[in-house]
């Protein structure tokens, strides 16, 4: 099979569109018929994807499985997985079935939700896949779509301001990324990834302004990457969209927002800054590596002092992200192994975390930390569950959430001392702000009379459950499942990275002996 | 074997957390014991049968990335084998106990099952802790570290009904997580130095990094101290170390059983632990073993004052333990390892003794803690007295001077005195000072339990009953290590160093260079393949950093020196326990009023003791309040007037259009944003397209 990578991509659209041209009326059987559909198109995209996984081969860093043909105005269509990206298209479409399975209470507009889910699964594959510029461009930027009218149509109450806000931040940083691209079409000839990924950049010093801009045409294009990508992350300080949008989206719009449309921003900084702009990252490495220190120190504070449970997430993801954004910037294998896990972890861990807040939203209709108190007396399976997601958050060895933290620290310490120093006191905020919030929402006596007759998980509940701690304590105790298979990949991508900046770094050591 | 001994307490902690619902409670919780006396006897048979050298055995892949290679292993050396039975032959015991003292909890209502949680905690805490004691490696070393953190964490919130309770839980695992920060911190650096995280590669280059300068913030340090300095930070976490002890007195709001193995007996000597383990790195980190000696001498003498003052009787051995856990470090800063080792090993016996005791005097009084509401119990609960008896004359040393008959703590308490005399005077006197104030505090605590009139609620003394004796038998199999395990063991851990390096496995003496012949072939059995060139039969070989389970440096002749102080150092300690039994005897017996005229003639130190020198006060004004007030600030001002008002305000100036399109339609925004992106592939593809067509 060579289309194997389009049908994964695909199928879920298909089956939205299925849905949506074909299944009428809005009455309890329909809506039960776009559920089981739903459930059934991405249960079946996991079951084809886990082909995909079978058949890579993680010791080849050349993309696999590619398929290549002309599409509309002379463009290309283009897909392939490597290393780096293999897991995230893994992720997305074992999550997704979760995902759908979370809503099954939802009676507002079923089947457009259940479109709008689909198609969103098709867009994210087809960002971690898309091997042509334009292609990527169009998957990145349409995926909003479906996530805007999930927030809005099933979003809470100040919807409107969320995504406003979200709306500013992302215009800038996508029109940036616009112009970059068609300035590397410009300069290489070409949208096709792999050959931009072989293409020399120039970096020698412009003069823009009257400033003297080091790294040249590959800084200004990292520049106007970065902007993009870090608002996706997000990265302090561009991160206040994400609490907003997490706290009026709905339980499944948290979950994917959460745990797989952030992974963009990493993925893109590991697609295309780091390799193609080597130069630039290396001028502006320790910009990010502070910012990332500063966002984990600064929004676990924050966190701290919430009183909304999501937000009180939303913040913790923003922390880790910095981990994530830290590791890919450190550029040695530990910083990038640590921070491809750290995003796959958290994609379990964050996820689960928002269906952890979904579970008992659903039942008692408020966010509010206040409002609970007590809930293991009621809610003991609950509580266990609560508990291991919120120890995965804080990374305890074992789990998952401690693989990527270790190894991005370990990553940022060969580089920058400070900055591991600093993000390291993260292990310590993210341990206050997570057990306070289990203290409150769990432990003590249940003395509100509102939560009396609060009931424990049900079974839907826990089937959805079950996979996320299999996944959380498995890849804690045996991550070679993960670092097996981007380990080459991302060994590739450390020494070219190496070579092209070994210059920089040489003049570097010059001046600083010359001083 | 070892493998199993690692094993069964995970085995049986799954078991009985999640298969009592099957099994039924009973039979789940005889499993989970059950299963931990056979790791118990396994141990035993391990430590005997241990010939000091060092095995590796490999278990599974960890985590692996470029050039870091880390295993699921097993190290077993004799600091293990040591581990190992202190481990698992109190944490069997602490089981066993339960099984009373859990028995009709009354935090619990009717028909709430709580006992194959607590078992499973147990179980799972015993796992961890034998995972961090066999790890091969510092990473496996901190999953166990992190591991029965959170053990505890479980543990002491085990009442989760009291506030206090959850509260003390999240402070014992924050606090702790200071000190991991300094221990991960130690292990970035050994990695960026060796490239390597496993024990074996790391001791065989300490010497390497002893000549190295690393930069680390703003300085160059010497290598060797600055990690030996940072993975002590951790041990100073665990160990509950002045500065970072605040932790370990409310870490009794725990069920007691609790109190005696994770707090007494095994995880805070998990510092101790890991300091003689890193002693290869240790021996050529002088100033940061200064500093070891240095918070050791402290801990032992802040604590022992402030244990002289409280009235819960778990808190008062909550500090003797503390105050305990300082001489070890005085030791293992001094470079005694083995001598720091034999305290840890005995210490082990009576502590959890006194903690158990303690339970069974808590369960017979309807857990009443505070002991102005004892006395007079002597008769009432006689075989929990008699044990109680036994620990207190361990701990504060009660033994013939000048000879080795004494119970346990007389024995190793002597040894690390003097040490302390031949390495650090200023310890020496803070540590005699400290046996002085543990003698008296000892002693005012059996006093005032078991002597004198019944104080307090007149039907709860009663009711007071002897425990039952799966209590009892566990206190009394503790008794024989409290009274003998001084005596057995003294020439393996304080003997002279021919004794030590066979029973630690060190092949060959720099002290004496003309080893007799054999010494050498000890490490022959050795599974390390790096130290073949070593271990060669040569009687001069010197010892080399990682070979053996303890590496004591050319230099370091301290337990020579210890051997050789003067008689009045000797028996130093012994007048020191006196004096305190006297002044105890004297205040509770001889004239029950004079405590009470102390306490208000020196009333303002009275004030700072009882306030446990007002650590918590103190730290909660540094960091507790500021960090929420940070936070609040970050969030209110920095996320919303800064950012969010200077993007607010950009947007207002510089599109206001877009604002605008935004207030006319309630879903403008979509399209807007859809219309901005069509408009934004347009121009690409347009773009493209043209520039294709040139």
């Amino acid at each position: 099979m060579d289309n194997l990578l389009s049908i994964v991509t695909f199928t879920p659209m298909i089956a939205a569109a299925i849905l949506a041209l074909f299944l009428r009326g809005d009455d309890a059987a329909a809506q039960r018929n776009a559920k089981w559909l739903a459930l059934g198109a991405t249960t079946f995209t996991f079951i084809v994807s886990l082909f995909v996984l079978s058949g890579f081969d993680a010791s080849n860093t050349d993309f696999q499985l590619v398929e290549e043909r002309d599409w509309v105005l002379g463009l290309r269509y283009k897909l392939g997985v490597d290393g780096i990206s293999v897991l995230f298209v893994m992720l997305t479409t074992f999550l997704m079935p979760l995902v759908i399975a979370s809503c099954w209470d939802v009676t507002t507009r079923v089947k457009d939700y259940m479109v709008a889910l689909l198609v969103l699964e098709s867009l994210m594959i087809g960002v971690f896949c898309a091997l042509d510029l334009i292609l990527f461009y169009l998957f990145f930027e349409a995926g909003l779509i479906p996530m805007f009218l999930i927030i809005g149509i099933w979003g809470g109450a100040n919807r409107i301001y969320a995504s406003f806000k979200f709306f500013l931040y992302t215009l800038l940083g996508s029109v940036l990324m616009l112009v970059a691209m068609i300035a590397m079409y410009l300069d290489a000839g070409t949208t096709d990834i792999p050959t931009l990924l072989a293409h020399q950049f120039s970096y020698a010093p412009l003069n823009v302004l009257g400033l003297e801009v080091v790294g040249g045409a590959q800084t200004l294009l990292w520049l106007a990457f970065f902007a993009s990508f870090a608002v996706k992350m997000p990265m302090w300080p561009v991160h206040t969209w994400l609490p907003d949008a997490h706290v009026q989206a709905p339980t499944a719009g948290s979950v994917v927002l959460a745990a797989i449309l952030l992974k963009m921003g990493g993925y893109g900084f590991l697609r295309f800054s780091l390799p193609m702009f080597p130069v630039g990252s290396e001028v502006m490495g320790s910009l990010v590596l502070w910012l990332s220190a500063i966002a984990i120190v600064y929004t676990s504070l924050v966190a701290m002092m919430q009183e909304d449970m999501k937000k009180l997430i939303a913040y913790s993801s923003v922390a880790h992200m910095g981990f994530v954004t830290m590791g890919i910037f450190a550029a040695n294998q530990q910083g990038i192994d640590g921070a491809i896990f750290q995003m796959i972890s958290h994609g379990f861990v964050s996820g689960a975390l928002f269906l952890c807040v979904g579970v008992i939203y659903d039942r008692m209709h408020t966010r509010e930390i206040a409002a609970y108190g007590g809930l293991v007396n009621r809610m003991p399976a609950y509580a266990l569950v609560f508990m291991l997601f919120t120890l995965a958050n804080v990374g305890l060895p074992g789990t998952s959430g401690f693989v990527g933290e270790f190894l991005t620290l370990m990553g940022v310490f060969q580089v920058n001392t400070w900055v591991a120093l600093v993000a390291t006191t993260g292990v310590i905020f993210s341990a206050c702000y997570a057990l306070w919030l289990y203290r409150r929402v769990v432990f003590g006596d249940l003395i509100k009379e509102s939560l009396r007759s609060i009931t424990d998980m049900t079974g839907r509940e826990r089937a959805i459950f079950a996979p996320l701690v299999v996944a959380t304590i498995l890849l804690g105790v045996y991550p070679s499942l993960i670092t097996d298979i981007i380990g080459p990949s991302v060994a590739n991508l450390v020494e070219t990275y190496d070579i092209a900046t070994a210059d920089l770094v040489l003049d570097r050591a010059v001046a600083d002996a010359g001083h | 074997m070892t493998t199993i001994i690692l094993l069964a307490p995970l085995l049986g902690s799954l078991l009985c957390g999640f298969g009592w619902r099957v099994l039924g409670e009973k039979a789940a919780m005889v499993t989970a014991t059950a299963l931990l006396f056979l790791s118990a006897f396994l141990s035993w048979i391990v430590f005997f049968a241990h010939d000091g050298a060092t095995h590796i055995i490999p278990l599974m892949r960890w985590i692996e990335s470029g050039s870091l290679l880390t295993d699921w292993s097993i190290r077993l050396d004799r600091l293990t084998a040591i581990m190992l039975i202190v481990v698992t032959t109190v944490s069997s015991l602490v089981h066993l106990y339960s099984f009373g003292y859990m028995d009709h909890d009354p935090q619990w209502r009717k028909g709430e099952t709580y006992k194959p949680r607590f078992f499973a905690y147990l179980s799972f805490f015993t796992f961890a802790m034998l995972a961090l004691v066999t790890s091969d490696n510092l990473l496996q070393m901190f999953f166990g570290w992190e591991g029965v953190g959170v053990a505890s964490y479980l543990l002491i919130g085990f009442y989760w009904r009291k506030p206090s309770a959850s509260g003390a839980a999240m402070k014992a695992f924050i606090v702790n997580r200071v000190g991991d920060f300094g221990f991960a911190l130690g292990i970035f650096g050994l990695f960026y130095l060796t490239d390597s995280i496993n024990f074996s590669d790391i001791f065989a280059m300490t010497p390497e990094i002893a000549e190295t300068q690393i930069h680390f913030l703003w300085r160059d340090w010497n290598a060797a101290n600055l990690l030996a300095f940072l993975l002590f930070v951790g041990a100073m976490g665990k160990s509950a170390q002045l500065g970072l002890h605040t932790w370990l007195p409310d870490a009794m709001e725990g069920p007691t059983p609790v109190s005696a193995l994770i707090h007494a007996a095994t995880m805070v000597t998990a510092g101790v632990f890991l300091v003689c383990r890193m002693s290869p790195l240790m021996e050529f980190a002088p100033e940061a073993m200064t500093f070891v000696v240095g918070i050791g001498a402290a801990t032992a003498f802040v604590a022992a004052t402030i244990g002289l003052v409280q009235f819960d009787i778990k808190r008062v051995i909550a500090y003797s333990t503390m105050s305990q856990l300082g001489y070890m470090f005085v030791a293992a800063g001094l470079g005694a390892y083995s001598v720091a080792m034999f305290h840890l090993f005995t210490h082990a016996f009576f502590k959890a003794m006194l903690f158990l005791g303690a339970g069974s005097v808590i369960h017979a009084m309807h857990h009443e803690q505070d002991m102005r509401n004892y006395g007079g119990l002597r008769k009432k609960i006689p075989y929990t007295f008699w044990a109680m008896m036994i620990g207190t004359l361990a701990i504060t040393g009660v033994g013939i001077p000048l000879t080795h008959i004494g119970f346990a703590g007389f024995l190793s308490k002597d040894a690390v005195i003097e040490v302390a005399y031949a390495g650090a005077p200023g310890a020496f006197w803070a540590l005699v000072v400290a046996a002085m104030f543990t003698s008296f505090y000892s002693w005012r605590l059996m006093f005032l339990t078991f002597y004198g009139a019944p104080r307090g609620d007149k039907h709860t003394h009663e009711h007071a009953h002897e425990s039952p004796s799966v209590m009892t038998v566990p206190l009394g199999v503790l008794a024989l290590g409290s009274v003998f395990a001084g005596m057995i063991w003294y020439n393996s851990f304080f003997g002279d160093h021919h004794a030590i390096e066979e029973f630690f496995g060190i092949s060959g003496g720099e002290v004496h260079a003309a080893a007799p012949a054999g010494t050498g072939g000890h490490a022959s059995g050795a599974d390390i393949t790096e130290l073949g060139e070593a271990e060669t039969s040569e009687p001069v070989a010197m010892s080399v950093p990682g070979e053996g389970a303890i590496y004591m440096g050319a230099g370091n002749t301290i337990i020579d020196d210890a051997h050789h102080v003067p008689v009045w150092v000797k028996i130093s300690p012994f007048l020191a326990m006196l004096v305190g039994f006297g002044v105890a005897w004297l205040g509770y017996i001889r004239k029950p009023g004079m405590p009470a005229q102390w306490a208000a003639t020196l009333s303002p130190l009275h004030r700072f003791l009882f306030h446990k020198w007002y650590f918590d006060e103190i730290y909660d004004a540094i960091f507790v309040r500021p960090a929420k007030r940070i936070g609040s600030f970050l969030w209110k001002r920095g996320d919303g007037t800064v950012i969010d008002g200077s993007i607010n305000g950009l947007a207002m100036g510089i599109v206001p259009f877009v604002t605008r399109a935004l207030n006319r339609a309630q879903s403008g925004y979509i399209f807007t944003y859809a219309f901005a992106m069509v408009i934004g592939i347009v121009v690409l593809i347009t773009w493209t397209t043209i520039a294709a067509g040139n």
